[in-house]
């Protein structure tokens, strides 16, 4: 994510006004016709209001020659967002995410220089205004969460992974181990995972986000298009060799993760996981698994 | 391919946009290309496939950065966070130059993800200008600003789109990245003589060309670089190399994008222009 800008220039005040009207015409949202709203913010004519700074052409008036950048402004936001959240578009239909786009942007403009950063506050967005998203609110936050958790996954950053050399002679009470800042985990009610793969499955991959998930989903996930039933599912959606997966967790793995991407130390983190289940013999022989299999992904790191 | 100050002395010939779909074209057969123009704020990231992509595309190629989100002309303050990952990737990419647009495209910490025309005064050459030393000083290697296409003008404006931008590279002593093609559709659009605009820069600065397809409609042209290059924009660009010497040139192919082959035949006819321009005897 970018910072806010650093302190405006005051040395050039004619432009900044102008810039400020242009924008607060192009970032208006477009009447149903996909035209520029009839009315400026004062609510009088637009038509005379761009007329005071834009000039008319031989073919178009002011307010043709700024509608094209009106457009283009929505056309391109909106089409970043429907790459970037299929399963959503498709949970709540079309009509419904297009509303959802131009309500969230209105409020919530890009504030990154990267579009990829477009959906960051989408799920904020839905929180304080799930009407956009009703009656399906849970299941279309835990969608956005899971979408906008597979673009962290895609492009994220990646630490060094921590090496057994590491770790030997650490004390387990004080040693801190990080999970790559590229990993999410979610906490589902509903298995949103199967869902999203299934949209992905079906729609031709466009743009850089990753495929992988696209190649490992089965056949029998894409024609899953039903919404999902609930049912509680813990997720890690991560990276490897550059292709995004999402792993389902057990209940007690998942706290071990979440309590080391807090900065629990690692016989914290464990005994989280051992209060939530009775240790038996076998259990044991469980954790060792697990550690096993997560550092082969190469999700520790050293807790920053 | 004249070099200068402005693209760092260097004669890269003609080049290509590295796009997604054609990676893996790129990656198993690896064609003959004198470089690729990379999108950098596409691979301003932190990790993942596009820096795999960059990395493995730098071990066989020549990259140069082409910025879409610098807005030198906005009135904001720069973004720090967008200038380091800027000048990282710069590190990585060993970019002998560096060109963004002359446009604006935020106000307010709101970001359009467009490139908006700036009024052609002389406040907004100051503040360009100043912008762009404060860019060039951060980053340290040139650059060159691109001419956009545009579809509005303001009353506001003191001066042709042509002067402006050469007010702007003299005051920032920068290069500039001519897009022939955004001449052509920004003529087209305000009703004014492309040969006008061709003759009256400062072409010692140009470092680099940009060439392109766009669309008709109705009422105005728009710069959709989804088709072949027009053939009023080769007979531009055969007089602004008569102008300025054959200079690196990149062909932009963004959308409906075909086959690899087929961008780059497009490309190379640039090369044959500048061919025919080389075996013309020298005029005293």
């Amino acid at each position: 994510m970018s910072r806010p800008a650093s302190k405006a220039s005051s040395k050039a005040p004619k432009l900044r006004a102008v810039q400020r009207a242009f924008a607060a015409g192009i970032m208006r949202p477009l009447t149903s016709g996909n035209r520029m709203q009839p009315k400026w913010h004062d609510g009088k004519s637009a038509r005379r209001a761009v007329a005071k700074f834009i000039k008319p052409s031989d073919q178009l008036d002011s307010f043709e020659r700024l509608e094209i950048y009106n457009k283009q402004y929505w056309f391109r936001l909106i089409d970043c967002l429907y790459d970037d959240f299929p399963a959503l578009r498709v949970l709540i239909g079309e009509k419904k995410f297009y509303d959802l786009t131009v309500a969230y942007l209105t409020k919530y403009p890009s504030n990154s220089y990267s579009l990829r950063d477009l959906g960051s506050r989408l799920e904020k967005f839905i929180v304080r205004e799930p009407k956009w998203v009703m009656p399906h609110a849970t299941l279309a936050r835990e969608i956005i969460r899971l979408e906008w958790a597979h673009i962290v996954a895609f492009d994220g950053e990646e630490l060094p992974p921590l090496e057994i050399d590491d770790l030997l002679g650490s004390d387990p009470t004080r040693l801190r181990m990080g999970l790559q800042p590229c990993i999410t985990l979610l906490a589902c009610e509903y298995p949103v995972d199967m869902f999203v793969l299934a949209v992905r499955r079906r729609e031709e991959p466009r743009g850089e986000t990753s495929n992988a998930v696209n190649e490992r989903a089965s056949r029998r996930a894409a024609k899953q298009l039903t919404r999902p039933k609930p049912g509680k599912i813990w997720l890690a959606v991560h990276r490897s060799e550059n292709a995004v997966y999402y792993k389902r967790l057990e209940p007690e793995a998942y706290l071990i993760c979440a309590a080391l991407q807090k900065g629990l130390s690692l016989e914290a983190a464990c005994e989280r996981a051992l209060r939530r289940k009775k240790a038996d013999a076998s259990f044991g022989a469980t954790l060792q698994g697990w550690f096993a299999q997560w550092a082969s992904f190469g999700w520790f790191c050293r807790f920053r | 391919m004249p070099a200068n100050r402005f693209n760092n002395f260097t004669e890269y010939g003609i080049g290509i946009g590295l796009r997604v779909p054609h990676y893996g074209h790129i990656l198993s057969r690896k064609p003959t290309v004198d470089w690729f123009e990379i999108i950098s704020e596409n691979f301003m990231v932190d990790g993942g496939r596009p820096l795999a992509v960059l990395d493995s595309i730098l071990e066989q190629y020549r990259v140069v950065q082409h910025g879409v989100a610098m807005y030198l002309g906005s009135t904001d303050g720069l973004n720090r966070d967008h200038l380091k990952k800027l000048k990282r990737l710069v590190k990585r990419t060993n970019t002998p130059w560096l060109s963004d647009h002359l446009c604006w495209g935020s106000v307010d910490g709101s970001y359009s993800h467009d490139l908006l025309p700036l009024p052609y005064t002389f406040e907004a050459a100051r503040h360009v200008a100043q912008r762009i030393r404060e860019v060039r000083d951060y980053v340290e290697v040139p650059i060159l600003v691109e001419n956009v296409s545009s579809y509005a003008e303001f009353h506001a404006s003191e001066m042709s789109e042509w002067e402006f931008l050469s007010e702007v590279v003299e005051k920032a002593d920068a290069g500039i990245l001519l897009d022939v093609n955004n001449i052509y559709v920004s003529s087209q659009n305000h009703g004014f003589n492309p040969y006008d605009y061709l003759n009256n820069i400062p072409h010692h600065r140009v470092g680099q060309f940009h060439i392109a397809g766009h669309s008709k409609y109705d009422k105005y042209i728009l710069d959709t670089h989804d088709h072949p290059v027009l053939d009023p924009v080769w007979k531009m660009y055969d007089h602004a190399i008569r102008k300025t010497g054959p200079t690196a040139t990149l062909l932009e192919w963004d959308d409906r994008i075909p086959s690899f082959d087929e961008v780059h035949r497009e490309a190379l006819k640039a090369g044959r222009f500048c061919e025919e321009l080389l075996r013309e005897p020298t005029r005293i």
